[in-house]
């Protein structure tokens, strides 16, 4: 406090900067902090314009030329939509995407579901603290290490799969080499890398119902399934839509498992719509085309992400 | 369930006759929840369990059948091979050079401006914060053809470790955690420190980032699990084997030992995958506390 006297009385020793950011006056104060607050900004702004926004509005432009390392850019307006649209292998990755993400989500969520609900009920701590633990881990691992390992677990004569499913007089399914089981086995690992993170959303947002509500309920002769459908499912609704959304963001930007598991084979049976733009862009260095693929891809997201808004607002429940 | 039923009239009507049936159909459940509890468990447990003994079996037994869940044969050979088919010291060094990069340099940027957009007030605030949201729905797939350009060409960083840290150091989700953790902390604190005659620098760093140090913990362990397991990003900027971080290393391996061994590829599996998991054991609360918020992307 005496020191601000003394600067107010010596205006004279300082320089025209560092009196306009004087500390000593409100107004100095405010200066001070906006210009700290550029300052702060500065690296992450600068760092997401450059490596996010820029190749954003990059990819939309490229996608109207046809170029690739060896010829110079040519703007070609809409062809690369054009080629894409008409393209068979474009459709097919789009819609094995599709039937990934249906087949996953519906695993995950329903799975998941029922374990948190489960899980939750569990009166020992240790039996709880188990199960929890034992759900999670497959979180901790990379898409890679599990695409090989479960690559293996999925061999058609020596894997342990096959091998156990044999006691069940199952006869060997030939996983990963037929079109007709190999969405099933990738979208089974990928279920078992990512069941844990569904399930912690699940277990937090049950833990969190009010236990008034839910006793009342069952005092008024809830129980059960109906006490499921009636009362938990709206409670949870912003839970679900949540994980839902979530997971079928990340389905739909599906690659590690079938890219190692199968590269998209037999024929483009697993092939999926990142796995083509990945193709197309560092394969073939079709960097237009490859463009083109990501925007829908994007488009697709952002459709979703769009759902989720307006869905949350007019059907989930919130307290 | 039997007890609250006698409460209501329904329930005492139905408790003296149906008693027995009540009895058996709880028991009933419980014991059918806990078997899909228990199955679910083993199921997610197997893979783990069956990785680490086909690891330790001989490289002669470890396609056949049936697999031996215990590991009895113990042979440590296979984890020797690791290190002479790939360049395996070199791969795991790199792989925790990009991370932790990444995890530090996305510690600073994002405390930063989050703090920023909590505490500070300037001109265009809100307009630079819903430009850093806007981000946040941009998956990265979507921006790899011309990052890729800008990395190789313009900066010419491909095939180096810069190529994995510098585009990753802003992050826009770690900047909204961050904020929404700033934003908890009171303001009296800064009115104190003010009084005591601390800069706006001091307040910062001593009072306000300390007290988010949850915050940073929990995006630090999110980074660094994402971070550790990508596979996508290395594949497309990585060409040098010695420069691979160790999620491309183990697919190499897997191909190189596509005629040879699984069990070293396994032993490679076991391995690369220590560090998330000692980083789950002290990170344990702040990982599963991260992913409830929503932290998905690296």
């Amino acid at each position: 406090m005496g020191s601000q006297v003394m600067h107010l009385s010596s205006p004279r020793r300082r320089n025209p900067v560092s009196r306009w950011l004087a500390a000593d006056t409100l107004q100095g104060i405010q200066r001070q902090r906006a210009l700290l607050g550029y300052l702060f900004l500065a690296p992450t702004i600068i760092g997401l314009l450059l490596f996010i926004v820029g190749p954003m509005l990059g990819s939309l432009a490229l996608s109207f030329y046809k170029w690739n390392v060896f010829r110079p850019p040519e703007f070609i307006g809409f062809a690369n939509f054009e080629r894409l649209f008409a393209d068979p292998r474009v459709f097919t990755g789009f819609k094995n995407t599709f039937i990934l993400v249906v087949m996953t989500v519906t695993i995950l969520e329903v799975v998941a579901f029922l374990l948190a609900l489960l899980v939750n009920r569990l009166a020992s701590r240790t039996l709880s603290t188990f199960f929890r633990t034992a759900y999670f881990l497959p979180v901790l691992l990379s898409g890679a290490s599990v695409a090989v390992t479960l690559g293996y677990m999925f061999h058609k004569d020596f894997g342990v799969i096959n091998y156990y499913l044999g006691f069940l007089g199952i006869e060997k399914i030939p996983w990963l080499n037929s079109s007709d089981w190999v969405l099933i086995a990738v979208s089974l690992t990928t279920v078992w890398r990512n069941l844990g993170f569904t399930f912690i959303i699940y277990l937090g947002g049950i833990s969190s119902l009010p236990t008034e509500v839910l006793e009342a309920a069952e005092v008024d002769g809830a129980q059960g399934w109906r006490k499921i459908t009636k009362i938990v499912l709206p409670l949870l609704s912003p839970t679900i839509l949540f994980a839902t959304v979530t997971d079928i963001i990340k389905m739909l930007q599906f690659f590690d498992e079938p890219f190692i598991m199968t590269r998209g084979g037999p024929g483009d049976a697993s092939r999926t719509a990142v796995m083509l733009l990945y193709e197309s862009g560092f394969g073939n260095l079709e960097f237009g085309y490859g463009s083109a693929i990501a925007l829908v891809l994007f488009i697709v997201i952002l459709a979703v992400t769009a759902f989720q808004f307006v869905m949350s607002r007019r059907w989930v429940f919130y307290r | 369930m039997a007890t609250l039923n006698q409460t209501t009239a329904v329930g005492r009507v139905q408790a003296s006759s149906s008693y027995r049936m009540d009895w058996f159909r709880h028991n009933l459940g419980r014991w059918v929840s806990m078997t899909f509890l228990v199955v679910m468990a083993i199921l997610t447990l197997m893979p783990f369990i069956w990785v680490v003994s086909t690891s330790l079996r001989t490289p002669a037994q470890s396609f056949t059948l049936p697999p031996k869940w215990i590991p009895t044969d113990m042979d440590f050979s296979n984890y020797s091979q690791v290190f002479e088919r790939i360049p395996f010291w070199n791969q795991i060094a790199n792989s925790f050079i990009v991370t932790l990069s990444v995890v530090a340099g996305q510690l600073i940027t994002a405390s930063l401006a989050g703090y920023a957009f909590a505490r500070l007030r300037f001109r265009g605030r809100n307009v630079l914060f819903w430009i850093v949201l806007a981000t946040m729905m941009i998956p990265g797939q979507a921006t790899i053809i011309p990052l890729f350009i800008m990395v190789s060409r313009f900066f010419q960083i491909n095939d180096t470790l810069y190529a994995l840290i510098v585009p990753s150091l802003a992050t826009a989700f770690g900047t909204f955690l961050l904020r929404q953790y700033f934003m908890s902390i009171p303001d009296d604190f800064e009115e104190a420190a003010l009084v005591e005659g601390a800069n706006q620098w001091q307040i910062f760093r001593q009072i306000y980032l300390p007290l988010a140090s949850p915050g940073l913990a929990i995006l630090a362990v999110l980074t660094f699990n994402a971070k550790w397991n990508d596979y996508f990003t290395p594949l497309i900027f990585m060409n040098t084997k010695e420069r691979f971080p160790i999620t491309l290393g183990i697919v190499d391996l897997q191909g190189y030992m596509a005629t040879g061994s699984i069990s070293v590829v396994l032993a490679g599996i076991v391995l690369s995958t220590l560090p998330v998991i000692v980083i789950y054991i002290f990170g344990q609360r702040y990982l599963v506390e991260g992913l409830m918020m929503g932290g998905v992307k690296g």
